[in-house]
């Protein structure tokens, strides 16, 4: 087989690095390749500093994981010793027990107690098995109706319509050149209608225990059947989950947002995970005019206040605010306990989130409703 | 590909970043590098980072030192290629041919053409610089159009055929990250993550853009500023506003206003946001004593 060709031995490091990016994770097209191997050839390999920004502009490592581009190349080219802590997407987590915030929240029951040793980090932190995939009924129905039933607002493309409010000079042109300039019908476009955004505020707190799997099985599936969709869970930390659930394959899916999601069964802050989730612009945008869902007892172990706060400055963002919770069950749901009065005034539906089906039902009903 | 190694006479990156600093923009090491690579390799470049970061700015100052004009497309949701590319002249089209009696013309020529901005850049690609800005903005099917001319550098008019572009154009790309963008898109890109400047650099930027203000007012400023970014904000000040805030500090003490209050008053320019303003004003006074000593 002497017919391949040789890499040049120079570049061979080079070719080398970006296998070892990949099998980290980083998606990389051929033609990164060959345009990092042109980007070096051309800056020439003075120092490695030169090597790692040609990297960083030919191989395009997404911002959330520049720390991880950077330790790799620094093992691969300085031959650094660490070990990769693979933290996945960083920026996609967001701590919510910062030091002088919250410090003195109640210590959170089901925790290790915070004695002021900042060592010691009150976190339970956990990580998650799926159980064995089981496709629910309700799931396939999500599935199968969302396209159509979710709500959708007016878009500013156009289309072609029978009337609408434009001309559409351009077909009425082209048919009246087949006419000899004669405008035998005037064309009309019309704006398209788009399924309008969605964001999941997922509770995988210890409360919530029995649901935030399911929850987060559904999730997946509206993910996948519907654009615009984005999914966070929030306990002790707000982890952006929406990657990870982007996978189609389920279990791979679950398995990466189990990894991602190290906040299981703990604590809940719902206050404060809201209040991180507004403060991180990027995120804060996914909210406006979208129909947000949260799925959460509000069993909250937080402040009272940063908790309404949020919830009245997310309802203002958003198009529609529902909160369903495990403990609303008939129609006729009055919420017992403080966190749920407090927000209740601010939230548009309060209603039964005990099961996926009911969660279905809820969730295809929107697009009957209207803003509010 | 085309590997042109020297553009403008520009050799290096840091050549690159000498001209641009005589352009008055501040480069740093990594944006340099990566502007320098996509005028080399003649692809276009990406660039993405918070609002008020320069990343506009970063465009225009290509343009400036190539001494090329610069065309700029705004994206925003739902525009298509009769904004982007081309629109037919269709009053004229039908004017003619109504006028045109028994004669044959030909209602798809030059003459009726409307070119917009891509167009334009392919047509004259050693005398423009594109800018297509904010790009998250746009929808998924403008982007996907966009795969297309950013690949090949041609476009195709149904009408009249193919376009295509004499030699590669330099295209620049601005996102604000509201949204993922599609990674085939920054993949055919060559791509910089613009961060927010180091304090040293900030403030070199705001005395090279607002020359009247003082190094001293420019460092608080930036001391400042620094601070505010690190609050939970919705939305941060960029560059920008580090800008403006310098500025309108400046004019009120000029008319009059003392320091601390000066900077105060004008807090207006640098949080735009009655929520963040609420939020920060019971810290400020000491926010600013703190950055100001």
């Amino acid at each position: 087989m002497s017919e391949t060709l040789q890499l040049p031995r120079a570049a061979r490091a080079f070719v080398s690095f970006v296998a070892l990016l990949r099998t980290n994770g980083f998606a990389i097209a051929p033609e990164q390749t060959t345009a990092f191997l042109e980007a070096i050839a051309l800056l020439g390999p003075r120092d490695p500093e030169d090597i790692r920004q040609a990297g960083l502009a030919t191989l395009a490592p997404p911002p959330e994981r520049r720390a991880a581009y950077d330790l790799l190349f620094k093992i691969h080219f300085l031959g650094g010793e660490e070990i990769l802590r693979d933290d996945g997407e960083d920026e996609e987590v967001v701590r919510l027990q910062e030091e002088g915030r919250g410090d003195e929240a109640a210590p959170l029951a089901d925790e290790i107690n915070e004695s002021g040793e900042m060592a010691v980090r009150a976190e339970a932190l956990a990580e998650r098995r799926f159980g064995p995939d089981r496709p629910s009924d309700a799931l396939r129905r999500l599935a199968r109706e969302a396209p159509d039933r979710l709500p959708r607002r007016r878009g500013h493309r156009r289309m072609r319509a029978r009337r609408g409010p434009w001309a559409d000079l351009r077909r009425t042109l082209r048919e009246s050149v087949r006419n000899d300039g004669e405008v035998m019908r005037l064309r009309r476009l019309k704006r398209r209608a788009r399924p309008r955004k969605m964001l999941l505020l997922i509770d995988v707190s210890g409360s919530m225990k029995a649901r935030s799997e399911d929850n987060l099985r559904l999730a997946h599936a509206l993910l996948h059947a519907t654009p615009n969709v984005e999914v966070f869970t929030f306990g002790t930390r707000l982890t952006r989950v929406t990657r990870a659930l982007r996978l189609k394959r389920r279990e791979q899916a679950f398995t990466a947002a189990a990894h991602l999601v190290s906040d299981w069964d703990g604590g809940t802050r719902i206050g404060d995970a809201l209040q991180a989730f507004l403060a991180v612009p990027r995120f804060g945008g996914y909210a406006r005019g979208a129909v947000v869902v949260v799925l959460s007892d509000g069993l909250e172990r937080g402040d009272l206040s940063a908790l309404r706060d949020a919830v009245v400055k997310l309802s203002r963002r958003a198009w529609r605010l529902s909160w369903l919770t495990p403990l609303a069950t008939g129609s006729s749901f009055v919420p017992q306990t403080e966190a749920l009065i407090a927000v209740r005034p601010f939230v548009d539906d309060m209603v039964d989130g005990g099961s996926s089906a009911a969660v279905v039902a809820h969730v295809l009903s929107l697009g009957q409703r209207s803003a509010a | 590909m085309s590997v042109r190694g020297t553009i403008g006479g520009i050799d290096s990156p840091e050549a690159l970043e000498k001209a641009l600093r005589a352009a008055y923009y501040l480069a740093d090491e990594g944006i340099a590098t990566a502007a320098y690579l996509a005028l080399a390799l003649g692809k276009p470049l990406l660039l993405e980072g918070a609002p008020g970061v320069g990343k506009t700015e970063a465009a225009k100052a290509i343009a400036a030192i190539l001494g090329r004009r610069l065309i700029r497309l705004q994206c925003y949701e739902g525009i298509d290629a009769s904004a982007a590319l081309y629109e037919w002249n269709y009053p004229r089209q039908m004017l003619a041919i109504r006028q045109a009696g028994d004669e044959t013309i030909d209602v798809y020529g030059e003459a009726f053409l409307i070119e917009r901005p891509m167009l334009a850049a392919l047509r004259a690609p050693d005398s423009t610089v594109l800018l297509i800005d904010e790009i998250d903005r746009s929808d998924q099917e403008f982007e996907a159009f966009l795969l297309e001319f950013l690949s090949d550098f041609q476009i195709s008019i149904p009408e009249r055929g193919t376009v295509r572009a004499a030699e590669r154009p330099v295209v620049v790309l601005t996102s604000n990250r509201t949204r993922d963008l599609h990674e085939a898109l920054r993949r055919r890109c060559v791509y910089h993550w613009i961060d927010y400047p180091t304090a040293e650099r900030e403030a070199s930027i705001i005395m090279m853009r607002a020359s009247s203000v003082a190094e001293a007012t420019a460092r608080a400023v930036v001391a400042a500023i620094g601070k505010l970014r690190r609050e939970p904000l919705s939305k941060a000040p960029g560059v920008a506003e580090a800008v403006d805030w310098a500025e309108a500090a400046t004019l009120l003490h000029n008319g009059g206003a003392r320091w601390p209050d000066a900077f105060k008053r004008s807090i207006g320019v640098a949080l735009k946001d009655e929520e963040d303003l609420a939020f920060i004003s019971p810290r400020l006074d000491a926010l600013i004593a703190e950055a100001a000593a």
